[in-house]
């Protein structure tokens, strides 16, 4: 843990006297912006590149957002595992708890220029860019009120207004779509960035490593960003990757491995690499990250691993235990409080269940819209062309 | 027969206008006021793209040899000294690499231009085409449009071999949220092009490499930076009243060479120049055939699902009644194209090969008249 690594200017707040301590408990959850100066749980390890340093600036309403934000993703994502097996949700649902802490600090080192693109474990990327739990939920349930009106589901989330690119079905084409949102972006002479996720099996994907070449040669504004869950659905990464430094695996291109369950670092990583990439191109960040879930909700995720690991992990390295133990180790919060949160997060997501539940499905109408933007009156047809066509507008 | 007389009186009178190669046989009975300017499809697409990225700086081109080699069959030439590197982008062998990165530079507003050396090429990058491409507006709800032209081009060139040969308009026009464009002549070249580049949805663009050298008479209002053409209307190259024959690209070409040396016996052709693949004027053809109540269709690609295929099942199941005999398709041949020259000359259409079709649909055809 971090604590024992606290620069002096705050170490004397764990010494306080036992009455003020008293007098703390007294005071609301804290809001302050001062500034915390917190030690990540590890150090970087970088590829031709210098590491940022481990210290990393944040206060105590940030932790308090990460706290709030990753309870959310977390309770939202159990919820969808629930909704799933009540058949509400169907086809695909590849869950992100416990990877929480990627997005939630990749958020707060960006703003929403920048540019985020994944690939189908999207539902908390999409929320941490601004998405809400009643689109989300609506969605996933293939309701009018859903982010993609329905005719998307589970891995077509998208939110152009706010950065977010989806949201994609084929593993390894969000990395060079990425680099083309990177191209955009130094065309228009933006000081913006682009974020490309993708796991440790799509790392193997040789359209990654072309992209990469072309956004060295131009020097495109992309991070690519490994999630390694160290599993490709159910192969582990050992079984797939003759190299699973998937940091180094640019090769000239830097990189820089980072603990993905500690969101200050994550939050550290992605801010040293927006500077690193608008002077010097390309840059791979590794999150050391885990899914609890299995790939999908159709695999429990049981069978190529332990259960002693998934749960070795979540009593070690859970990204939302850590924050509460920071919160709490500084004082920032009550234990009653953060419980207070966590049970706010859980009545929210059930409302937004029951009102995603009263959203109606699409119009049948809706099967023929968006085919095209500008589709010129041309026809199209439904399974039997004599009793179903449309024009499309 | 009365025919035979006056077919051998017209013979003679039309020799000169056979003879003319590829322009349409309309266009060269008219007189104009001054003379006709010619331009040649390669000029008349270099012409097209030069003036769209002039009107519009969110255009830009992309693809191998482009840039610097001027275009690997000279299509893009002068783009790079134009507009410069940022805007014109030679691009590494990486066809799904750098399909992909146009694809998301269009996700972001940019409108880029892709070329494939040949659409053979596309293959390697045909995931980007399909599901980050084409489907994309419609699993978006119409939030993440794709402005983007996939251009090059496409089908048999001369001795090229099975591997890069293909025809890739079925398998293309296939997909919803695609738009699939074929020019023939400089004129469709520059305004399917420019509607192409301005439309908001992805198009393919299949150009031919044999046409490209090829010279055909453009209007005024042609030439003007201004033209385009409309996405999903089919041409009458020729009016008829016998049988419809419908082509595109190259076989447009043949088709209306077929319908001359028909002409002389007695049969009236009416050469449809479809232009657009998908979305298929399926009205302009449907119209035709119920005045003329036959059809052929020519493609230079694989029979099987082909063009031709969803031709007649669109007339089967629009003008059935009108039908007077079977459809008739008119294909390449069903193998990979040979290298020998005679061989690749039996796995390509050819004009006898349409006029055999056409004959057969008026029955005509020399077999039945041994028999009768």
């Amino acid at each position: 843990m971090a604590l024992s690594h606290l620069s002096s200017t705050r170490s004397n707040r764990l010494l306080r006297p036992l009455a003020a301590a008293a007098s703390s408990l007294c005071r609301p959850i804290s809001t302050s912006t001062e500034p915390l100066v917190i030690e990540t749980s590890i150090p970087f390890t970088p590829h031709k590149c210098e590491p940022p340093s481990r210290s990393v600036e944040t206060n105590p309403q940030e932790l308090l957002t990460f706290f709030r934000d990753m309870a959310t993703m977390r309770r939202m994502e159990i919820a969808a595992d629930s909704l799933y097996k009540a058949k509400l949700i169907r086809g695909f649902c590849h869950l992100y708890d416990g990877q929480e802490a990627v997005c939630v600090g990749m958020e707060a080192s960006i703003n929403k220029k920048d540019c985020i693109i994944t690939a189908y474990r999207d539902h908390c990327t999409f929320l941490g860019r601004g998405g809400t739990l009643l689109e989300i939920f609506s969605e996933l349930m293939g309701r009018q009120g859903g982010c993609s009106k329905g005719k998307g589901g589970s891995m077509h989330f998208y939110k152009k207004e706010s950065g977010f690119y989806g949201g994609h079905g084929i593993v390894g084409a969000q990395v060079p779509l990425g680099c083309g949102l990177a191209f955009a972006q130094k065309y228009n002479k933006d000081e913006n960035v682009t974020f490309a996720l993708y796991g440790d099996g799509a790392a193997n994907q040789g359209q990654l490593f072309e992209a990469l070449n072309i956004s060295a040669l131009w020097d495109l504004p992309i991070i690519l960003v490994c999630e390694n869950n160290h599993y490709g659905m159910g192969t582990a990464e050992w079984r797939a990757a003759k190299s699973p430094s998937y940091y180094k695996r640019g090769d000239y291109v830097p990189g820089l491995k980072v603990d993905g369950m500690d969101v200050l670092a994550v939050k550290q990583a992605c801010k040293f690499a927006k500077e690193h990439v608008l002077k010097n191109g390309p840059i791979i960040l590794e999150m050391d990250t885990y899914r609890y879930h299995g790939h999908s909700m159709s695999d429990p995720g049981s069978t190529y691993r332990t259960r002693d690991e998934i749960s070795g992990v979540r009593q070690e390295r859970d990204p939302i235990e850590r924050v509460r133990k920071l919160v709490l180790g500084h004082d920032l919060a009550t234990e009653k409080e953060l419980k207070d949160i966590e049970k706010e997060i859980r009545k929210e997501v059930d409302e937004a269940i029951a009102k995603a539940k009263e959203s109606p499905m699409p119009e049948p109408s809706e099967l023929f819209t968006n085919v095209y933007v500008k589709g010129f009156g041309t026809e199209s047809f439904g399974a039997d062309r004599k009793e179903l066509r449309a024009t499309l507008p | 027969m009365w025919g035979i007389v006056g077919q051998r009186v017209f013979r003679h009178g039309s020799s000169a206008m056979s003879l003319q190669g590829t322009r349409p046989a309309i266009l060269a009975s008219r007189s104009f006021s001054s003379a006709a300017k010619e331009m040649t499809v390669r000029d008349a697409l270099n012409s097209a793209i030069d003036e769209e990225m002039s009107a519009d700086p969110k255009v830009f081109l992309m693809g191998e040899e482009v840039g610097e080699y001027q275009g690997a069959y000279k299509i893009t030439k002068g783009l790079l000294e134009k507009y410069g590197p940022d805007r014109v982008l030679d691009t590494p062998i990486t066809e799904a690499g750098f399909t992909g990165i146009g694809v998301g530079a269009a996700y972001h507003g940019l409108k880029p231009i892709i070329e494939f050396m040949t659409f053979n090429f596309s293959m390697q990058a045909i995931d980007h085409i399909i599901n980050s491409a084409a489907k994309s507006n419609y699993m978006s709800a119409g939030q993440i449009s794709v402005p983007i032209v996939f251009r090059g081009p496409n089908g048999a060139a001369a001795g090229v071999g099975a591997q890069h040969s293909q025809c890739y308009a079925s398998w293309f026009a296939s997909c919803p949220g695609l738009k699939v464009l074929a020019p023939y002549s400089s004129e469709d070249a520059r305004g399917l092009m420019k509607a192409a580049i301005r439309d908001p949805d992805p198009v393919v663009f299949l150009e031919n490499e044999l046409l490209y050298g090829e010279s055909f008479p453009v209007s005024a209002e042609v030439l003007d930076s201004s033209f385009s053409l409309p996405i999903g209307k089919a041409k009458i190259e020729r009016e008829g009243k016998d049988v419809t024959i419908t082509a595109f690209s190259k076989m447009v070409g043949y088709a209306l060479k077929a319908a001359e040396i028909l002409s002389k016996e007695g049969i009236s052709a009416e050469v449809i120049n479809l232009r657009s693949i998908r979305p298929l004027d399926r009205a302009t053809i449907n119209n035709s055939v119920r005045k003329t109540n036959r059809l052929v269709t020519v493609e230079e690609g694989f029979p099987q699902h082909g063009i031709g295929a969803e031709i007649c099942a669109s007339v089967v199941e629009d003008s059935f009644e009108y039908l007077d005999a079977a459809i008739e398709r008119i294909a390449g041949a069903d193998v990979p194209m040979p290298y020998a020259a005679n061989l690749e000359r039996l796995a390509v259409p050819q004009v006898e090969d349409i006029v055999r079709a056409a004959k057969r649909t008026c029955y005509r055809s020399s077999s039945l008249a041994a028999t009768a």
